[in-house]
Parts: structure tokens; C-alpha cells; sequence
């Protein structure tokens, strides 16, 4: 098998996903665009030597819809030999799209590719592109469908995470999302989104709130109580009857904010690196999907940790670091319970709790930021990984060079 | 034009009115051969050009149309196996295509709904152009399908959110609501109401007025009212109705998930398209076991109980005039309330006036709430208060047909109450105990008239409990059971007919579901997990929750005098233990005291488990137990017994077991009741069901020789039955 190599990862600064966000003003294909530009330009790259861009989007409709990839390859105006497909495996879709292309590289079928992703949250709101799961009645009820919102309550109830466990622990997000910046150590991947004249529309991740502490996280109220009443907690306990009430503990405060943001990773084999003259950074061990029970959602990041590991051939403890998305504050709780992990190699410079969770262009994002501290610290080797709408998981292990 | 199900009367004017009488019968079916001449009419309205528009009414008193014909879909999905799915799909392919022609005739055709359109009869009125109805009166609109495994099969599910938008038609399906034409108008089911002597001419008027009328989802420009199914507000009506649906279901009525089907399916194409959805949904609901098991019990079974199916034949209809009642508690003012509004003479008698008469203020409350919701009247509550006498002679009760004794459940209180009446009553009147466990045949011995001594077994709360539990005495007459089985009748009350055992039929049953609860705690299950299972299992409430809402207190003194007479066993049982602990150590009796396995707010509403439950005994207590397993076992339990009540001859007929279970204690209704759900499974799987339930938790489980039986000659209780009926 052919080694799959990263030679680089841009990511945008992740603006407010609502009307008063920096990016409102900028098209899906737009922040598309300046990412794929961005690595382009940073990397001298002949795109005609591209075989593959391949963008995580999770609402592909309307202004997302119709290939963003496709037309994003041509607004960049990458060689119009490279395609462009546009993917969708809901909040990993950006790792997915990765791991697409690294696929494509390991197998020897592509040499070159770009995997990313993008997601304009402020101009087409999650939820647009509908689906069977959520409102076909011959999927959402054998499925036990209920928002996700819910299935985060459902795992603080059954793990007994207290209000004060998650908000400690989006606390905790804000204060290291806002060190890591004040540090730099987003400088090497984030390119600021700018207008059509060069000037600078967003260079920051502007959902951040460092001032954040527990009482002024106290002060907000559950945001899924009242959908629970509307008879989703009893479908979650009907999936999971040993539970007599859900305990809603997530808000907006400990929960993953609502961004529009795009991202773009550069990957390929050894031989086109060389021949391309790009010094490659980290290496791809593995990466593994998977599904698991779709009511409580979000718990398959342990379970698809433990299949990529053991398809690595490694064991947790080979692992310098941890990059699983914020979702929801119990998400990674629970992540941390099972995989019997300590917080001081898990998201050590924040997550989207604080920054922000661009749907489509997460998973790409979470890769650079991996990517960054493993060179930052010297360290070895990561493992990336999400939780996924309707029961998924994805994980990807790279290993720094 | 060959017409025997309508009368057709073209008028001067050009206009066609269309008289639904479908001979022979009260009401009026919408049978396949009205469909077949609905086509005949069709054909003809838009062949003569001399006809100017069609009116469709009907003649019969207070009803427009009841709907299908029942028997005639059960002989059409009977077809044998293979067919029967053709069958159906095709027969209503066929309603589908005459009420498509009836919308795109280009002629307007108006129903005019003197009375009551319920399912396919409402459908009906939904494939024409106008709907105008009779104003007041007892006339009600309604989709009753779901109520027995059914779905709206003549365009509902398509015509009906089309009209109101989804939100509006989906509870109106799901929920089976009738509706009246105030109600319907305002919906938009209806387009006009009139008083009734005005129908005909107001739907002259609309024809005149509207000469080439189109459905609305046959025009260009037709948008969905409040959107399709990925529309904001639409996608909110299945996402959020999805929940609503399984939080209020369990998912256990496959027909309540088929009506969402076929409305979210059939928004997404067109009228035609989803009529052939609707077709193939109905079809499925109607092959199911469930709705055939729910069809035989809710409708057919319930109706022939109520018309007095286990009467005595040879016994003249009896009729209680005047009725007297021992004991103005709870179930004794309930019972007087029932009675009196039936138009009986209530002589209410306690041992106090205060408590005579605070009998009697039930009603007062009863009626009080009634007329608070519009459904009753100050009128008809002075009237009905009237004949409800509190009393506290038993010399009153000199006149009474009948006695219904409702004193406390103690054998000496009743033994009293009994001689203190037979002292007074005429030799001819009826005796009847309101006992939920004491044997029948042994209070009897306590009056000089065994022969006369019925038991009329009331549920809790009386007013909204449909059933009445007569117990018949080893000496019970022919006379005194008719007499039971009257009452019952003349008060609105499904009457099913027992021999006498401890706890007769239904609280022996309903007992092993609180019991088998009990012996779960008592293995460390975890609390919730017991209760949702019992929910999930399609009760009404978890087995710790209903013993709260029946007394703790009295559960365990049922299971204390239970262990003496019956099993002479000095040792406690678990499940004895339990309810002495939450009892007697704990103070918790039930509901009725705010406290017992749960807590309750100052309203009696439940708040939550008491945290103090998981101090019992170990403390040891498990939640990863399979729910379906524990599902099986509630269920289970409470069949087995239905099936030994049956080899004892407590009860002698399938369709008492089966209404009585569901309308009694609420076994899962799905079912269509306990003996139902064992002939549907196969006597064969059931029992083997019960055999690994007994190796893994107790003789209790043991399947009766009756099953066992059963497995070798591969009999079902309804065909043994139909079978010694023949005989």
C-alpha cells in the first residue's frame, strides 16, 4: 500500500453563523474558493496535477448545492482537468472527505488530491437539505429519531454528567481556544477570508467568548428541555428505559457554535510530493468509520477510535494526542470516560464549543489543528475524530514526519 | 341505471340529487356495491348534458354515511392468502378511480350532510367540490380507522391534508376525533353549515353559483395549506409528529404509523400517486393480524357484548326502574351517577347522612366539570341530581328492582349489609355485590336469596370505565344474570359475563402484572426500567405506578388474605414484602396519600420515582436487563392467566376474555386482548415462550394443560369456540 502523505492544511477564520457574522456577506463557494486558493498559492502548486478535490459539505442545497466542489475547483480557477465531488457524511464529512482522498492515494489510483470542506451556516441553515431520517415516519420512528440536542442530555443522564461537569468543560474550551491563539498556534493554518479589492474581512475566529466562566454559563437555560417535552425525551427513554427523566444540561454555552468556515488539506504519495518539490509533514496510519446505536447518537467516536487503532495496529497509549469535536460538552465527557483519556492531550487548544463547528469543514479543520500541535510540540502521532449525525463516527490517525 | 343503495331525482332546474339509503340498515354503508352505483351515477352526470350538478344526501336520521362495511373488507381481504393483498389494493383502486372522476367530472357536486360522516362516508363528502352541513344536532365527522388497526382508505389520508394542511389532518386520523359541524367548519372540513331544512337549497345555490368547479389540488397554482413535508412549517409537522406519535404509542399500533406514512409519502406527489399510496398503506393495515385481532374485539366483540350476546335467551328483557345502593364511597357514588344519568331512581344509602349525601355531591362534581367543557347542561344535571335520593334506612330499598352493594371489601361488612337489605327487598328483587375478589358464591351465602345474587363487578373511576364484570354464583339464576346484563346495557356499560373464582377474571389477571412488577423489584431491576417496560408493553401504566393509583394498602391487604386462604403459606411472598415496606415501614400507601413507589405533586399528578426506592433491600439494582424480555414477561404473565381463567371456565367465551382484559384493565389494545394475542402467536409459540420463561424465572410461568393441548391439535381459542358453539 502506498503511503498517503499531508503536505499542508489551510483553514478559514470560523465568522458567526448569523446575520451579524463577519462571513454573512461571503458565498459557500466563495469561502470554498479562498481555501483552495490559499493552499494552491502557499504551495506553488500546478493544479493540472491534481486528481481529486474532494469538499465535506452537510447541507448541499440551494447556494451549497449542485457539486460546491466542482464549482469551487473552477471559481479558483484550478486546471479544469481537476474534478470536484462534494460529500456528505454529516459533521465528519470534512474528515471523511480527507480520508476519501487518502484513500485514493493508498490505493495507488490518485497521486495528488485535496480533501476539505465547507460549510456557510449564516446563509444556509443547518437543517435545509430535509432527509428521510429526521421526517420519514418509516425512518424517524423505528430509529428512534430525536435531535441531537437530546441525544447530548440522553449521554449526560445515562454517564451522570452534572450541569457543572459541562459547563466546566466548555469553560475549559473557551480558556485554551483562547491561549492557543493568544499563543499563534492557529497562524500556520488560518488564512483570513478577504473581499474582492484584498481587503480583510475576518482573520480570527470571532465565535469565541474567553470571558466565559461558570456563572455566566449558569445563567443560561437548557435549550432541549422544551423539545423534550414535545415527546423527544420519551422516544430517547424509549430507547433507553432505564432512565426514568432526561437531564437537560446542554445550552448554547457548552455546546458546539453555529459558523460558516472552509477548509482544504493537501495530500499525496511520496513520489508526487518529491517530484512537486513539497516537504511532506505528517503521514496517514489509518482511518475507519462507523455506526452505532442512532438515538444516543453521538457515542460512536469511542467505538470508531478502538476500530482505527486496532486497524493501526496501536493502542491508546501510543497516542500523543486527541482531537475529537466538540459537539456537545458530554460528547467528549463521555469520550474521555471511556477511552479513559485525561484532558491534557484532548483538544489542548480548545474545540468548537469555543471556535465553532463549520458542519462540513470540521472534520478538515480538526486534522490541521492536529497537525499544527503535533509539529508545535514535537510530538508523534494523533487521532482525529467526530461524532456523526443519525449514529456515526469517523477517525483518522496521522503520525507527524 | 340500476340504483338500490340511492335515489336519484333530477329536478327542473337540471340539478341531480343523490339520496343515500342503503336498504335494510340504520345507518348507511358505503359498501362496494354503493361504490359500483356511485360509478353508474358518475358516468351518467358527466355523459348527460341535462344534468347541471349533483347533490348527495341522505335520508336516514342523523347520519349521513357511517363508513365502510366491515364485513364486506374482512370477505374481500379473505380471499385466500395469495390473492387477498390484490384484492384489496384493487378494490380500492377502485373507490379511488370513481371519486377521482367524481373531482374532474366538470360538473359540481355537493354533499349535503344531514347527520353524521364518519370514515368512508366522510371521505366521500371529501371527493366532492362542496361540503355543507347541517347545523347542531348530533351530527359528527370523523376518521375512526385508527381505532381498530385501520387507516383511511378512500382518499383521507390525501384529500384531508390537502384541504386543512397536515398539522390539522394528522391528530383528526390519528386520534380517531369525531367532530361537530361547528368544529369541522371551522377546520375547514366543511365549507358552510345551514340548519338542516336549508341543505338542499343552499347546495342548489352553490351549483348555480359554481358551475365548473375543480378540486384545488387539481388547479395549477395548488399549494399544500401550511406547506409540504420539507417546507419549514411542514418539516416541524412530521419531524415533531414523529415523536408525538411514539411518545403517545409506543409504536405499537402499526396503523397510527401508517396514517403519518401515507400523509408524508403522499404530500410529496401528486393526488393520483398517493391515492395508489393510501391503497397500498390500507391494504397492509387491513391484512395485519393486528387490525383483524383489534376489528374482532374493539368492534364486532364489544358491540355483540353490548347487545347482550351472553344473555340468557329464555329470560324476558328485564328493566331497572328504581336501583338501590349500598355504600356512597366511591365506587357507590359513581355507580349512583351512572345510573341516574341513564334515567334510573338512585336510593343512595350509608351508614350517615353526611356520607349519603357526600355520595350524592359526586355528581354534583361529575356535572359540575361536564357542563364547565359544554358537554352537559344545568338542566340536565337538576334532572339527573333529582333522581339520586341519599338515604340511610334500609327500609328505602322497598320498591328497588335491584341493589348494587358497595360497601367496604370485608366479608363480615357485606355478610350485614346483605341481611339488613334481604329484610326489606321484595323476594323478586335482584342482589348484586360490587366485589372485585371475594368468590361470589360465598357472599351469597349470606342472603336468604343466593338464587337472586349477581355479581356487578364496577371499575374505577365509574363514570369513564367502560365495563361491567358479572359474576355468576354457583346458584345465580338465568333471572338475576339478564337483570345484571340489562343494567348494564341500560347504563352504557360493556357487560361480560364470569364464573365465580378468587378475583373473578379481571383482578386476578390485572394482578399478575402488579405482582410480576413486584417480583422485578425484587430482583434489582431498576425502577424506571419496569415501569417504561409496562408502558412500552401498551398498559396504561407501569405496574408500580398502578398500584399507587389502586392503594398500595389495598394491593397488599389482597396479597396478605391471599396467602392465608389460598396458599396457607406463613412466609411472605417478595412481592408481599415490597408493598409492606413501602406500606407499613415507609408510609407510603399511593396516590390517594400524594406518596407511595412514586412521588405526586398537590394535584396527584406523578412527579417521580421516590429516590428512596433504591435503598430497598440490597441496594443492589440492575439496568441492562433487555426490555423486551421484561416486556415479555408482563405480557405474558397476564395471557397465561387469561388462558387458565379459560380452562377453569371462569370465563367460557374468548370475546368476555378479550373485552374485558382491554376495556377492564387495559391490556395492550394492539392485541385485540390476551386470547387473541396467543391465537395470533400460535398456541405452539406461546407455550414455548412460557416454558423458557419458567426455566429462567419460576413455576409461575408454567404453561395450563388447555395450551399445552392446544400445541398438539393447533386450535386457537376463537375456533375451539366457534366450534363448541356449533356442537
Amino acid at each position: 500500500m502506498t503511503d498517503c502523505f499531508i503536505y499542508d492544511a489551510v483553514r478559514t477564520p470560523r465568522g458567526r453563523g448569523k446575520k451579524d457574522g463577519s462571513l454573512h456577506e461571503v458565498t459557500a463557494v466563495e469561502l470554498a474558493t479562498q481555501a483552495l486558493q490559499a493552499i494552491r498559492d502557499r504551495n506553488g502548486l500546478d493544479t493540472a496535477e491534481l486528481d481529486d478535490v474532494i469538499l465535506g459539505c452537510v447541507d448541499p442545497v440551494g447556494e451549497e448545492g449542485a457539486d460546491i466542489a466542482r464549482a469551487a475547483v473552477l471559481k479558483a480557477g484550478y486546471a479544469q482537468n481537476v474534478p470536484g465531488m462534494q460529500i456528505n457524511r454529516f459533521c465528519a464529512s470534512g474528515l471523511d472527505a480527507c480520508n476519501l482522498a487518502a484513500g485514493g492515494i493508498m490505493s495507488g489510483q490518485n497521486q495528488l488530491a485535496i480533501g476539505g470542506g465547507v460549510e456557510a451556516m449564516s446563509r444556509v441553515p443547518i437543517g435545509s437539505s430535509g432527509g428521510a431520517w429526521p421526517e420519514d415516519p418509516s425512518i424517524a420512528i423505528p430509529a428512534y429519531f430525536v435531535p441531537q440536542g437530546i441525544s447530548a442530555d440522553l449521554i449526560a443522564t445515562l454517564d451522570g454528567f452534572s450541569r457543572d461537569d459541562v459547563d466546566a468543560y466548555a469553560v475549559q474550551s473557551q480558556k485554551r481556544a483562547a491561549d492557543a491563539w493568544k499563543a499563534g498556534r492557529f497562524a500556520k493554518s488560518v488564512v483570513p477570508v478577504k473581499d474582492a479589492l484584498g481587503q480583510t474581512i475576518l482573520s480570527r475566529d470571532e465565535h469565541m467568548r474567553p470571558e466565559t466562566t461558570m456563572q455566566s454559563l449558569g445563567g443560561l437555560k437548557p435549550s432541549f428541555a422544551e423539545m423534550g417535552a414535545f415527546g423527544f425525551d420519551s422516544v430517547a427513554i424509549q430507547r433507553y428505559p432505564q432512565v426514568e427523566a432526561i437531564n437537560h444540561v446542554h445550552h448554547a454555552g457548552n455546546s458546539s457554535g453555529i459558523v460558516d468556515g472552509a477548509a482544504a488539506v493537501l495530500m499525496g504519495s511520496k513520489e508526487k510530493g518529491d517530484a512537486l518539490g513539497l516537504k511532506p509533514r505528517a503521514r496517514v496510519r489509518a482511518f475507519a468509520s462507523i455506526g452505532s446505536e442512532p438515538a444516543i447518537m453521538l457515542t460512536a467516536p469511542a467505538e470508531v477510535s478502538q476500530k482505527v487503532l486496532a486497524r493501526a495496529r496501536m493502542q491508546t497509549k501510543d497516542l500523543d494526542l486527541f482531537e475529537i469535536n466538540e459537539a456537545f460538552a458530554s460528547v467528549v465527557l463521555r469520550y474521555l470516560k471511556v477511552m479513559k483519556l485525561t484532558p491534557e492531550n484532548v483538544n489542548i487548544n480548545g474545540g468548537a464549543i469555543a471556535m465553532g463547528h463549520p458542519l462540513g469543514a470540521t472534520g478538515a479543520m480538526l486534522l490541521g489543528t492536529a497537525l499544527d500541535e503535533l509539529e508545535r510540540s514535537g510530538k508523534s502521532t494523533a487521532l482525529i475524530t467526530l461524532c456523526i449525525g443519525a449514529g456515526m463516527g469517523t477517525a483518522t490517525i496521522i503520525e507527524r514526519l | 341505471m340500476d340504483l338500490a343503495q340511492f335515489k336519484w331525482e333530477q329536478g327542473g332546474d337540471g340539478i341531480v340529487t343523490l339520496t343515500f339509503d342503503t336498504p335494510g340498515k340504520p345507518v348507511n354503508l358505503l359498501s362496494m356495491a354503493a361504490v359500483a352505483e356511485l360509478g353508474q351515477v358518475i358516468d351518467r352526470i358527466a355523459g348527460d348534458t341535462s344534468v347541471k350538478g349533483l347533490i348527495i344526501t341522505s335520508t336516514k336520521q342523523g347520519n349521513f354515511c357511517a363508513g365502510a362495511d366491515l364485513d364486506e373488507m374482512a370477505g374481500i381481504a379473505g380471499v385466500g392468502k395469495d390473492d387477498a393483498a390484490k384484492a384489496v389494493f384493487e378494490a380500492m383502486m377502485g373507490i379511488h378511480r370513481v371519486f377521482r372522476k367524481f373531482e374532474t367530472c366538470g360538473k359540481p357536486i355537493v354533499a349535503a350532510i344531514n347527520g353524521t360522516a364518519l370514515g368512508g362516508g366522510l371521505e366521500l363528502t371529501l371527493a366532492c367540490h362542496h361540503r355543507i352541513m347541517a347545523q347542531g344536532g348530533s351530527g359528527r365527522v370523523g376518521f375512526p380507522e385508527a381505532q381498530i388497526g385501520l387507516i383511511p382508505g378512500a382518499g383521507g389520508t390525501q384529500r384531508l391534508p390537502r384541504m386543512i394542511g397536515a398539522m390539522n389532518a394528522l391528530p383528526l386520523m390519528l386520534e380517531s376525533r369525531r367532530i361537530d359541524a361547528a368544529s369541522a367548519l371551522g377546520m375547514g372540513i366543511v365549507q358552510q353549515t345551514v340548519p338542516a331544512a336549508e341543505l338542499i337549497s343552499a347546495a342548489k345555490a352553490w351549483i348555480a353559483a359554481n358551475p365548473k368547479p375543480q378540486a384545488p389540488w387539481d388547479k395549477s397554482d395548488f399549494r399544500i395549506p401550511g406547506g409540504g413535508p420539507f417546507s419549514k412549517s411542514g418539516a416541524q409537522v412530521f419531524t415533531v409528529g414523529n415523536a408525538m406519535l411514539r411518545s403517545r404509542t409506543y409504536d405499537n399500533y402499526p396503523a397510527q404509523r401508517f396514517v403519518m406514512s401515507a400523509v408524508y409519502e403522499g404530500l410529496l406527489v401528486d393526488i393520483d400517486t398517493g391515492l395508489k399510496i393510501e391503497a397500498r398503506y390500507f391494504t397492509r393495515a387491513l391484512l395485519s393480524d393486528n387490525s383483524k385481532a383489534m376489528i374482532r374485539t374493539l368492534f364486532h366483540s364489544m358491540q355483540e357484548l353490548g347487545k347482550g350476546a351472553r344473555r340468557p335467551k329464555e329470560v324476558a328483557r328485564t328493566e331497572v326502574k328504581r336501583l338501590g345502593i349500598l355504600g356512597a364511597g366511591v365506587m357507590g357514588a359513581g355507580i349512583a351517577y351512572v345510573s341516574a344519568l341513564a334515567g334510573i331512581d338512585v336510593t343512595l344509602i350509608d351508614t350517615t347522612a353526611d356520607r349519603a349525601e357526600a355520595g350524592k355531591n359526586h355528581s354534583v362534581k361529575l356535572f359540575d366539570r361536564e357542563i364547565s367543557r359544554g358537554r352537559s347542561t344545568p338542566a340536565r344535571k337538576e334532572e339527573t341530581l333529582a333522581r339520586i335520593h341519599p338515604e340511610t334506612v334500609f327500609a328505602k330499598l322497598r320498591d328497588v328492582d335491584l341493589v348494587v352493594e358497595a360497601v367496604f371489601e370485608d366479608r363480615k361488612v357485606k355478610a350485614e349489609a346483605t341481611a339488613k337489605t334481604d329484610a326489606v327487598i321484595p323476594e323478586t328483587t335482584i342482589f348484586g355485590s360490587n366485589t372485585s375478589t371475594l368468590p361470589i358464591t360465598g357472599l351469597a351465602q349470606s342472603s336468604k336469596r343466593p338464587e337472586n345474587f349477581v355479581g356487578i363487578h364496577f371499575f374505577s373511576p365509574v363514570d369513564r370505565m367502560g365495563l361491567v364484570e358479572i359474576i355468576v354464583g354457583k346458584l345465580t339464576n338465568d333471572r338475576a344474570l339478564a337483570t345484571a346484563i340489562d343494567y348494564a346495557g341500560k347504563i352504557r356499560k360493556t357487560p361480560i359475563v364470569v364464573n365465580d373464582s378468587r378475583g373473578f377474571y379481571t383482578s386476578r389477571c390485572f394482578s399478575t402484572y402488579t405482582l410480576e412488577g413486584l417480583t422485578m423489584f425484587a430482583e434489582g431491576i431498576t425502577p424506571p426500567l419496569i415501569e417504561n417496560a409496562g408502558r412500552m408493553a401498551g398498559m396504561p401504566m407501569g405496574p408500580l405506578e398502578v398500584l399507587d393509583s389502586v392503594g398500595v394498602d389495598t394491593a397488599l391487604k389482597i396479597e396478605r388474605a391471599s396467602r392465608k386462604e389460598v396458599t396457607h403459606s406463613d412466609r411472605p411472598s417478595p412481592p408481599e414484602d415490597i408493598m409492606a415496606w413501602i406500606v407499613e415501614k415507609s408510609g407510603r400507601p399511593g396516590t390517594k396519600a400524594g406518596k407511595g413507589f412514586y412521588d405526586y405533586d398537590n394535584r396527584g399528578k406523578r412527579a417521580r420515582l421516590w429516590p428512596g426506592l433504591l435503598s430497598y433491600a440490597s441496594g443492589k439494582w440492575r439496568s441492562d436487563d433487555d426490555v423486551h424480555e421484561i416486556i415479555r414477561r408482563l405480557i405474558t404473565i397476564q395471557a397465561l392467566e387469561a388462558a387458565r381463567c379459560y380452562e377453569e371456565n371462569v370465563i367460557t367465551d374468548p370475546r368476555d376474555g378479550d373485552v374485558g382484559a382491554i376495556l377492564g384493565w387495559g391490556f395492550a389494545p394492539f392485541t385485540g386482548g390476551p386470547l387473541s394475542m396467543i391465537d395470533a402467536m400460535g398456541a405452539a409459540a406461546f407455550v414455548a415462550q412460557c416454558e423458557t420463561l419458567t426455566k429462567k424465572y419460576g413455576e409461575r410461568f408454567r404453561p395450563n394443560r388447555l395450551l399445552r393441548d392446544m400445541t398438539k391439535t393447533g386450535e386457537t381459542f376463537y375456533g375451539r369456540f366457534t366450534k363448541r358453539k356449533a356442537a
